[in-house]
């Protein structure tokens, strides 16, 4: 039998997709923040954060990260909770922004301090011509946004 | 022994679920799409805060109290919010005006309670803090906007201010509950935001236009359990589910 390690645990983890934005992965969020294993009680324990406090798809991941584990035999962990450091769009990967992108939603544009948070481009055509619609969109952690060129909304993942 | 603390959990946690449940009363009346989806994430958030400190304030208390009998089964003289929160919705100029008054001074409270001694609420704070950033930014260009809109618009919104005004001031007042968690550290003295809070929303003002005079009266006692009728009717809606159905989950 294979035995389990922190990384083998988190290459399961990297199966669990985001429930509102399935291009996502956990691990491509950044939500999964530690996993070590509790020697006393032998149960791995598996710190998440949330994104956003409100935001209702952080139950849903739970749920799946307890399905995946169990159906990968694994039973004795915990999912633990944690709010500090608190979560930042710094924490999502290179190739999780490169996946936003051909979905169609423009990834966090990380700013210079000072200047405003907005879209790098248009995810359809590459304008940088683009004008804020609504600061909040379909989800707590986007924006709605308009190509000035093609015309198109889109959404855009607010740096956070 | 009075459990101070769990009070001081108990007022952060009302003030983000009585705002939160008053604006989810808009879901699906916005004036427009995207306000009404605006508002709504913000009640999102504000609930997805209010769970934290009642999920902290239960797990203090253990012995059965866990964060939904803390929101489903407490009477409406143990909700220690202000008073503005739960007055009802006159109109969408008082839906921004409260919004942006009160995120204002959220945002202010919570960058000052990342210096209280119990790191869980500086860690609720923190976490609080960059969500109320935004509420604040939307709230305020929506009050410069009616401000400077209309006629309507503009006295719409000196009527909001007319009768929020006089709720302003219990933001400030400590509690007796507080004033014991701010010398030990764990609360942060309201008051000595105000002035800062006064600051930022009079230049808000100006540049909407209104004039901002503030009121040497103040309606208070939300704080302290004591309410406006209005609180009993959110009660009634939000509780009734597990008040007439004990333990019932979705």
């Amino acid at each position: 039998m294979e035995i389990l390690t922190e990384n083998k645990i988190l290459s399961i983890l990297a199966s669990v997709t985001d429930p509102e934005i399935p291009v996502l992965t956990i691990t491509d969020l950044g939500i999964v923040r530690d996993i070590k294993f509790d020697e006393i009680e032998e149960c791995w324990e598996i710190s998440i954060t949330p994104t956003y406090s409100g935001c209702p798809a952080m139950d849903m991941i739970s749920t799946q990260i307890r399905m995946t584990l169990f159906s990968n035999g694994i039973s004795n962990f915990r999912i633990k909770q944690q709010l500090s450091p608190a979560w930042t769009t710094d924490w999502m990967s290179d190739s999780g922004k490169e996946k936003l992108k051909k979905y169609g939603i423009a990834p966090p544009n990380n700013p210079d301090f000072g200047i405003p948070d907005s879209p790098a481009a248009c995810p359809n055509c590459g304008s940088s011509n683009t004008s804020l619609l609504s600061e909040f969109g379909s989800t707590a952690c986007k924006s709605l946004y308009k190509c000035e060129d093609c015309l198109e909304p889109f959404d855009y993942f607010k740096c956070h | 022994m009075q459990d101070h603390f769990h009070t001081y959990l108990l007022h952060l946690a009302d003030n983000a679920l009585v705002l939160g449940h008053r604006n989810s009363e808009w879901c699906g009346h916005g004036p427009i799409l995207e306000q009404d989806i605006a508002l709504t994430n913000i009640s999102l958030d504000l609930i997805g805060q209010a769970r934290y400190f009642y999920q902290y304030a239960a797990q203090r208390k253990g012995a059965g109290v866990t964060e939904d009998s803390l929101a489903y089964l407490r009477n409406g003289n143990e909700f220690f919010n202000f008073l503005l929160l739960e007055l009802p919705d006159d109109d969408w100029g008082f839906t921004i005006l409260r919004q942006y008054v009160f995120s204002q001074f959220q945002h202010l409270l919570y960058q000052q309670l990342q210096n209280s001694t119990d790191q869980q609420v500086v860690a609720i704070a923190a976490k609080a803090l960059k969500e109320t950033a935004y509420h604040v930014r939307w709230s305020r260009e929506w009050v410069i906007r009616l401000g400077n809109g209309t006629e309507e618009s503009h006295n719409r919104i000196l009527r909001s201010w007319e009768k929020i005004k006089d709720y302003t001031g219990e933001f400030f007042i400590p509690a007796p509950y507080e004033t014991e968690l701010i010398n030990s550290g764990m609360a942060i003295d309201p008051g000595c935001i105000r002035e800062q809070w006064v600051m930022e929303v009079s230049s808000v003002f100006e540049g909407a236009t209104i004039p901002f005079h503030g009121s040497a009266w103040t309606q208070s006692g939300g704080k302290q359990g004591m309410h406006t009728e209005h609180l009993g009717y959110i009660l009634a809606e939000m509780q009734f589910m597990q008040r007439a159905y004990p333990g019932l989950e979705w």
